[in-house]
């Protein structure tokens, strides 16, 4: 049997590049740091994966000012939301056939 | 990829969906506990309010002694009434606070974050509007608007919230407006709602919510 695999999105097979899309498709935006203490990793961790989606097109970034601090957020392009439902189908699918 | 590592996946982006837009550390004991305090605070003001009443009586015909120590009932009932809604108030933030910061460090969840603080700001700006709002219309003479203006704002400020948090949160708040209009059609018994909506729906909600979440 053949499981399609090729259907997966390559730029989502690192698990906290989903995770961060998913939290970026149920919310209108996200800043970086309640990005980061949400799922609990390190800046460069973050940095580089956040800096990966957005090289994909999948994510917007808004560079902003509170006072003096910087104030990043992103929020998800409608390119990376298609391409977020089209991996959970694939993952979908890849479950089903599985079981099947 | 295997089908545990699909699994993991799809559980993680479901838990982090919720966990990133929704506050969920909100505690139902708290729920039921408030609305202990409301009662409690509703039974005591219940004399107090009777003896308004008292006061016109023997102001109209003076046939009614007892009500001589009532005579500036205006101050005399209104400080200990005020004095017992910031009772319930307080007491009812401080429980919610403290057990929802416990049921939050149970969890792993930050209680100060993105989600509550979103959480809070739309909660106050309801509440903010009715309560200055109610003040303006005591400070008038208008007591008869405190019970349904104090339900309805308060209603919109938990369906406000209810975008937020769980789902039953937005429930409670249409009934509380729902209770709220109602008691504007029933004035005089603005005690009565007041109880019902403080104190009854929180106790129900409250255990609705701990029997689903805290358990």
């Amino acid at each position: 049997m053949k499981i399609p695999f090729d259907k997966l999105d390559k730029a989502f097979e690192n698990r906290l590049r989903l995770q961060i899309m998913s939290v970026l498709v149920a919310n209108q935006r996200y800043d970086f740091n309640s990005l980061k203490d949400l799922l609990d990793i390190t800046d460069g961790n973050l940095a580089s994966h956040l800096k990966g989606l957005e090289k994909e097109e999948y994510i917007l970034v808004n560079k902003s000012f509170l006072g003096r601090k910087p104030n990043t957020n992103y929020e998800a392009t409608d390119k990376g939301k298609k391409a977020f439902a089209g991996h959970l189908d694939a993952l979908e699918q890849l479950i089903k056939s599985t079981k099947s | 990829m295997k089908e545990t590592d699909i699994q993991n996946d799809l559980a993680s982006i479901r838990s982090l969906m919720e966990r990133s837009s929704k506050f969920i550390s909100l505690s139902g004991l708290s729920g039921i506990l408030a609305g202990v305090y409301a009662l409690i605070g509703a039974i005591a003001a219940y004399p107090l309010l009777h003896q308004a009443p008292v006061y016109q009586l023997s102001f109209g015909g003076g046939s009614y002694s007892p009500a001589v120590g009532y005579l500036d009932t205006s101050v005399s009932v209104l400080a200990p009434l005020f004095f017992i809604a910031v009772a319930v108030l307080v007491a009812s933030l401080a429980t919610g606070v403290l057990l929802t910061y416990q049921k939050a460090k149970r969890k792993g969840q930050k209680i100060w974050g993105k989600t509550s603080r979103e959480l809070l700001f739309n909660m106050a700006i309801p509440l903010i509007a009715g309560g200055l709002l109610i003040l303006i219309f005591i400070a008038r003479g208008y007591f008869g608007i405190v019970a349904p203006a104090s339900l309805i704002f308060y209603g919109l400020s938990l369906v406000g919230a209810g975008n937020f948090t769980f789902d039953g949160v937005k429930s409670l708040g249409l009934c509380e407006i729902i209770l709220g209009l109602i008691a504007a059609l029933y004035p005089g018994y603005g005690l009565y709602f007041w109880a019902i909506g403080f104190g009854v729906l929180h106790i129900i909600y409250g255990s609705m919510m701990y029997l689903k979440y805290d358990r």
